[in-house]
């Protein structure tokens, strides 16, 4: 692993009474892609603005390549940022707003010219200098605010959800462009979303906030795989989250049954949450299930229907390429590799449950673009 | 097809009380007393160059005053908080709530020779200044009655200015001087041209101020027009085309300023 690069320590923010960041502590390594994923509020704005130097924290440290620099301003910082709505400089053309930071350093005329073709260059937009930036589309326009920020070779590169504002199939090309630039000109990106498959996509580290603090920091894989608590879980793509009970070792309860897992280190007994994705659960006859329900609503997805069932009072998401009619009783069976098994916390009880699925479903498809509770 | 209805009562409004009177000043401009074709009317204005040079002079004066005064009041306006932002418009826009004529009597009983200002320097054994019936209250006038017109359009284009371009301004590497001079400068360029306009149009053309606050010492546009149509040298085709004169310099001032701003948005023109 590379060196450290980043560090804060114990940051604390409060606007007025409002505590937006709970004594925070995270580091980012140097030629990292780094996301912070979480809802509206969680304080992952906040963050970032801290490492832009845009906002002090109330108390804490924030400290860049070992030096302390609380008390640094934003343009004295090596970072640069990519605006939310790119904040592109409308009365200069795309050339200008790309040379702004390059003029201010002073940088040679040549050198500037040549650097600045380079930059429009990788970012896809060769030779459109001379436009305006209101002749440009928003995805142009993106790619315009990357350009301004990365010309300047900082050493880190903050993106505050650059995409929020692009369709889904722009949002998707982006994503893996700019996953290429990152590698390409080999910096540290520290990006942040709400937007939980962005997160996967894109990142080497994510770190998923909520209510001012870190629940989980992990590889994509990791979060997905092992989230730390129901709410990570849930946030993190599709969760069934179940009442459970660790008999020993290897075998976990639900619903007075016994199913083989493979998570360990649980006391005899204890009460956990047992995490089951949706699409890790096959739809069997009843007689070879391990459990039954009904089917209480069908939804056609495209890939995979997204079925209900209801377990006992207990709905429960699959998605299977198999159709079953509404009111259909069905058996399910989990393979061992199926079940996550999480300490009970906080969230436990608040979530995973689609008994109220219509609605859930809806939140989690629009969830508004970062409003103003996390802007300040 | 009802917009076009719709339309119908501007579109008259406009002709009487627009087009009918500028082409009634046209043709005032190039007639004599008889009613006959001249071009005397422009010839005769030669010995007015003294009274052109003061008006637009004075105005070019009141209004640098009004930019130099009212464009850091914009400035500091537009950054203060929602609460003080409201209560300084108001205090702002209140004198112009007030009628002019009594705001600019006020102005004279404060510079009298007897006046306020004067009697409160002899109670201080102070030496007593000569202020009424000069250019500079003129200038003075014109700068407290007009001041709101520079003020507010600068104003409302700073207000808009999104603090986020501020940021990424700062973000690479501007420092405050340099995101004035390169951000928040070329962004009000609009609030100034048109708070220019606002301010230099009526003060080039006052007539009230100068007579009030400048006695017979200080003749500009606006008294010799308004002489020509109330005064003892009654001659309203000499003061059509003084008038018509007026409106071209006035024209040429703006279009200099438009290619000044060129490339800017918003509307300069009134």
């Amino acid at each position: 692993m590379s060196k450290e690069l980043i560090r804060l320590t114990d940051c604390v923010m409060k606007f007025d009474d409002e505590v937006v960041l709970d004594h925070l502590n995270l580091y980012i390594n140097d030629r990292e892609f780094l996301t912070l994923l979480g809802p509206s509020g969680c304080g992952k704005t906040t963050t970032l603005r801290i490492i832009g130097g845009f906002q002090r924290p109330t108390s804490g440290d924030v400290f860049f390549d070992g030096v302390r620099i609380n008390d640094v301003p934003p343009h004295k910082r090596k970072v640069n940022t990519v605006f939310q709505r790119y904040a592109l400089f409308t009365h200069m053309n795309i050339f200008e707003n790309v040379a702004f930071g390059l003029r201010i350093a002073r940088t040679p005329e040549s050198e500037i010219k040549r650097r600045v073709e380079e930059a429009l260059a990788l970012v896809n937009l060769p030779g459109y200098g001379k436009r305006s930036v209101n002749a440009l589309s928003g995805g142009q326009q993106q790619r315009v605010a990357i350009a301004r920020a990365i010309v300047n070779r900082p050493q880190v590169l903050l993106l505050d959800e650059p995409l929020g504002a692009l369709d889904l199939k722009l949002r998707k090309d982006m994503q893996i462009e700019l996953k290429k630039i990152q590698q390409q000109v080999g910096i540290t990106f520290i990006y942040v979303t709400h937007d939980q498959e962005e997160a996967l996509t894109m990142s080497d580290t994510v770190v998923v906030m909520n209510a001012g603090k870190i629940q989980q920091i992990g590889s994509p894989e990791d979060i997905y795989n092992e989230p730390k608590n129901a709410f990570v879980a849930d946030f993190i793509g599709e969760s069934n989250i179940i009442d459970g009970l660790m008999h020993e070792d290897f075998v976990v309860g639900m619903y007075g049954r016994k199913f083989p897992c493979l998570d360990q280190g649980f006391q005899p007994g204890e009460q956990v949450d047992v995490v089951i994705r949706p699409e890790d659960i096959d739809i069997v006859p009843v007689d070879q299930g391990q459990l039954t329900g009904t089917v209480t609503e069908v939804t056609f997805k495209g890939m995979h229907y997204d079925i209900i069932v209801d377990f006992r009072g207990f709905k429960w998401l699959i998605q299977t390429t198999d159709y079953s009619p509404v009111g259909e009783r069905i058996g399910v069976k989990i393979d061992p590799d199926g079940f996550h098994i999480m300490h009970k916390s906080a969230y436990s009880g608040m979530f995973g449950d689609y008994s109220s699925y219509s609605a859930e479903y809806e939140e989690l498809n629009e969830e508004a673009p970062e409003g103003d509770g996390d802007e300040k | 097809m009802r917009n076009k209805y719709l339309a119908v009562p501007y579109v008259v409004w406009m002709a009487v009380f627009v087009v009918a009177p500028l082409v009634l000043v046209v043709v005032y401009a190039f007639t004599a007393r008889d009613g006959g074709l001249t071009l005397s009317n422009f010839t005769s204005m030669h010995q007015y160059v003294g009274v052109f040079g003061n008006s637009f002079l004075l105005a070019l004066i009141a209004t640098a005053v009004c930019l130099a005064v009212g464009y850091p009041m914009a400035f500091l306006l537009a950054r203060e908080g929602e609460r003080i932002r409201q209560i300084a418009i108001m205090l702002i826009m209140l004198p112009m709530w007030m009628n002019f004529l009594l705001r600019t009597y006020a102005w004279m009983s404060l510079l009298e020779d007897t006046g306020l200002i004067n009697r409160l320097l002899s109670l201080l054994h102070l030496p007593t200044l000569h202020m009424i019936n000069t250019p500079g209250a003129v200038v003075l006038g014109m700068v407290y009655n007009f001041l709101p017109f520079m003020v507010l359009p600068i104003y409302s284009v700073m207000e808009k200015i999104d603090p986020k371009v501020i940021e990424a301004a700062q973000d690479l590497g501007a420092d405050s001087v340099t995101v004035f001079r390169r951000i928040i400068l070329p962004l009000s360029l609009p609030g100034v041209l048109s708070g220019i306009t606002m301010v230099f149009i009526p003060s080039v053309s006052t007539f009230v101020i100068t007579q009030l606050l400048g006695g017979s010492m200080t003749m500009l546009l606006g008294d010799l027009i308004q002489t020509q149509f109330m005064g003892t040298a009654y001659n309203p085709h000499l003061g059509s085309a003084i008038a018509l004169v007026m409106m071209l310099l006035v024209l040429v001032c703006m279009a200099i300023m438009n290619r000044f701003g060129e490339g800017e948005e918003g509307a300069v023109m009134l």
